[in-house]
């Protein structure tokens, strides 16, 4: 049997498997050294979470901490990736893009086609993403939907701990800007990780589940939930086939598509406000492509058009949970 | 020390000058015919800047510049032929005709690109300057802007940044007085660019724009001690453009008379010709020879420009992704 370490752990692997294979790798952000040059240096924190501990010590030189000052670094770490460098910028919390906006949708993602194709900008920026920590609404949005819309840039969202470090190997290894995005839920969730080096390619969903009543696309800790759900829904006779993007951009369209066509039924499930969603992309893609399939309507299981509440009592009624997509898939199985 | 200018350096330095403002003065007039898409910001009258600072600089330094970026192109070292095939929209251009005026790029003679964003360049000098410093580079980054975004949190927040890493940066403020139609007097809090340096813990400089010496001394000074690792400098360097924000400004926010007064007693040309000849250094005739070189060189770029052909579909999404 495999040996199991966390989601955290796996990011952390990844990170520190890259940087002694590419002395071009660098991290920066706030905290990820965390102690630099203070008294406690010797037990820096390594990341708001500890998730780049144990980092600066073994790569010296090669984890920098920056001032808070968001559109500062992850300017320079773009600025870093236009001459060969393969920085991973952290931006601690995505919801922080509002204050770095400009560097990553104008410079980084557009400077291959607004350059002719003669640069490259092989720049990852990590961040936390997601509800389910009482952080409130400027520190628990999703926002992958709003990457997902910038042509030059690619979106990955991982739902475990193997995919998360397959895929951040490859967004490092990757030429493009890649906003890799971790669901701090998440962090703790054991998995079967190799401790080998390995990459998960873009543009390939998983098939998580297979079955042949509604197809479930689920990404991010929605995966879990969309799990939860299909056990359930298995009790009561519905076979799920649950599908995983594991990248918002590129999409693997065919394997959504080909597995609507062979269920008839679509339920997506999104964390993220519902407007412009992942959510409603998936079902204007199905709508317009495999209208002929469809035995029922779509639905959508998403946040709502609200900000992320503070209360957990209103959290909880907020985040899409396994009983709302219960719901979901029986009214699209039971439609007439 | 400012490295001692040759004779070919100063030839050099004219030869850049008068290509910038043969490059813009042609632009101005061909502009008005309405054949050249989009809009156009001129760096007429601001050409002793960029040639003086880099002529402190080589392929291996970076420069991040402006929407009015034409003068770093050409003082860099990107071609003005694909320069003007790009402007004009064509697939020759040094974009492939997808970039224009602002967003003219070449990244194998350091240049970083014109940027559209007000203020954006200078995280990404940072970036490029941390890379020579990672890797024990003797190279320098000089980020251009302008008055305007001399207010802009981006560049505060990279002067802060490059102070805090000893980053190899001169942050070189072009004030020329106007951010668009905003005067700087109206705009800049303080009497000076220059004096914001020491709250970034920087030396500040601000010199006379029209002096290709002074800036060429100033800058020279400042990435100097940049690639001896003494840390990042702001250099302030005060001129004035020729021409409107964009062709087209009717520019009735200045006075009467301003432009063609400074044009008549501070040209940088102007200036720079009357020292280099009543020193003896460098003849008339061959800054002559030099300005016809130039008009032929220029000249051509616009007709090839025009006959040069532009993208196709083919190339609408070509160009997005390295791989996708």
């Amino acid at each position: 049997m495999a040996r199991k370490i966390t989601y955290q752990q796996a990011i952390n692997e990844a990170l520190d498997q890259e940087m002694s294979r590419d002395q071009n790798v660098i991290v920066m952000g706030e905290d990820v050294a965390g102690g630099a040059g203070s008294p406690g240096e010797q037990d820096a924190w390594g990341g708001v979470l500890g998730v780049t501990r144990g980092l600066y010590h073994k790569h010296p030189g090669r984890v920098i901490d920056t001032p808070i000052s968001e559109s500062g670094y992850v300017g320079a770490a773009i600025g870093a990736a236009c001459c060969g460098m393969r920085p991973v910028a952290e931006l601690m919390f995505v919801d922080f893009l509002g204050v770095c906006f400009d560097q990553i949708f104008n410079q980084a993602a557009k400077f291959r086609y607004m350059f002719g194709g003669k640069a490259e900008t092989p720049v990852v920026i990590r961040a936390m993403y997601g509800a389910g920590f009482r952080a409130a609404a400027q520190h628990s949005q999703c926002l992958y939907n709003i990457f997902t819309h910038i042509p030059g840039l690619k979106v990955v969202v991982p739902s475990n701990p193997y995919d998360a470090k397959g895929l951040l190997i490859q967004s490092i290894r990757d030429n493009d800007p890649v906003i890799f995005l971790e669901h701090k839920a998440l962090y703790t969730m054991e998995g079967e990780v190799p401790e080998e080096s390995y990459t998960v390619p873009f543009g390939e969903a998983a098939v998580v589940r297979e079955g042949h009543d509604v197809t479930i696309v689920a990404m991010g800790r929605m995966v879990q939930k969309a799990q939860e759900a299909a056990a359930e829904l298995q009790k009561a006779g519905i076979h799920c086939e649950i599908i995983d993007p594991r990248t918002t951009s590129p999409l693997d369209t065919d394997t959504i598509l080909e597995s609507v066509e062979k269920t008839g039924r679509l339920v997506v499930v999104d964390e993220s406000h519902p407007r412009c969603s992942m959510a409603s992309d998936i079902a204007g893609l199905v709508a317009e492509n495999a209208f002929g399939s469809l035995k029922a309507p779509i639905r959508q299981v998403t946040g709502y058009h609200a900000p992320v509440p503070f209360s957990d009592a209103l959290e909880e009624l907020y985040i899409p949970s396994a009983a709302k997509i219960i719901a979901a898939a029986k009214s699209v199985k039971e439609y007439k | 020390m400012t490295k001692q200018l040759t004779r070919d350096d100063l030839l050099k330095a004219y030869r850049t000058m008068r290509t910038i403002r043969e490059f813009e003065e042609r632009l101005h007039t061909d502009f008005a015919t309405g054949e050249i898409p989009g809009f156009v910001h001129l760096y007429a009258g601001e050409e002793a800047s960029a040639t003086g600072v880099c002529m402190n600089l080589t392929a291996e330094d970076h420069i991040a510049s402006t929407h009015r970026g034409h003068g770093h192109c050409i003082a860099k070292g990107v071609d003005p032929v694909g320069m003007m095939a790009e402007i004009w929209g064509r697939k020759t251009g040094t974009c492939k005709g997808k970039g224009g005026s602002m967003h003219i790029a070449d990244l194998s003679v350091g240049m970083l690109g014109a940027n559209g964003i007000v203020g954006g360049g200078g995280p990404l000098v940072c970036g490029t300057a941390l890379a020579a410093k990672l890797r024990g580079q003797p190279f320098v980054s000089v980020c251009f802007f302008g008055d305007g975004a001399s207010n802009q949190g981006t560049i505060f927040e990279a002067m802060n940044l490059a102070s805090v890493w000893n980053l190899p940066v001169i942050f070189l403020a072009e004030n020329n007085g106007y951010a668009e139609a905003t005067s700087s007097n109206f705009s800049v809090a303080c009497d000076n660019i220059a004096d914001r340096a020491s709250a970034f813990g920087m030396p500040g400089i601000t010199v006379d724009g029209f002096d290709f010496f002074a800036v060429y001394e100033a800058a020279g000074a400042a990435i100097e001690r940049a690639r001896q690792g003494g840390g990042p400098s702001l250099v302030e360097v005060k001129l004035s453009r020729y021409y409107g924000h964009f062709e087209g400004d009717q520019q009735t926010y200045r006075a009467p008379g301003e432009v063609q007064n400074i044009r008549d007693t501070k040209d940088c040309l102007l200036q720079f010709a009357r020292r280099v000849t009543s020193s003896g250094q460098i003849a008339q005739a061959e800054l002559d020879a030099i300005d016809a070189e130039v008009k032929a060189l220029i000249d051509g770029s616009v007709v090839k420009a025009k006959s040069d052909p532009k993208p196709t579909e083919a190339d609408l999404l070509t160009d997005v992704y390295v791989s996708y």
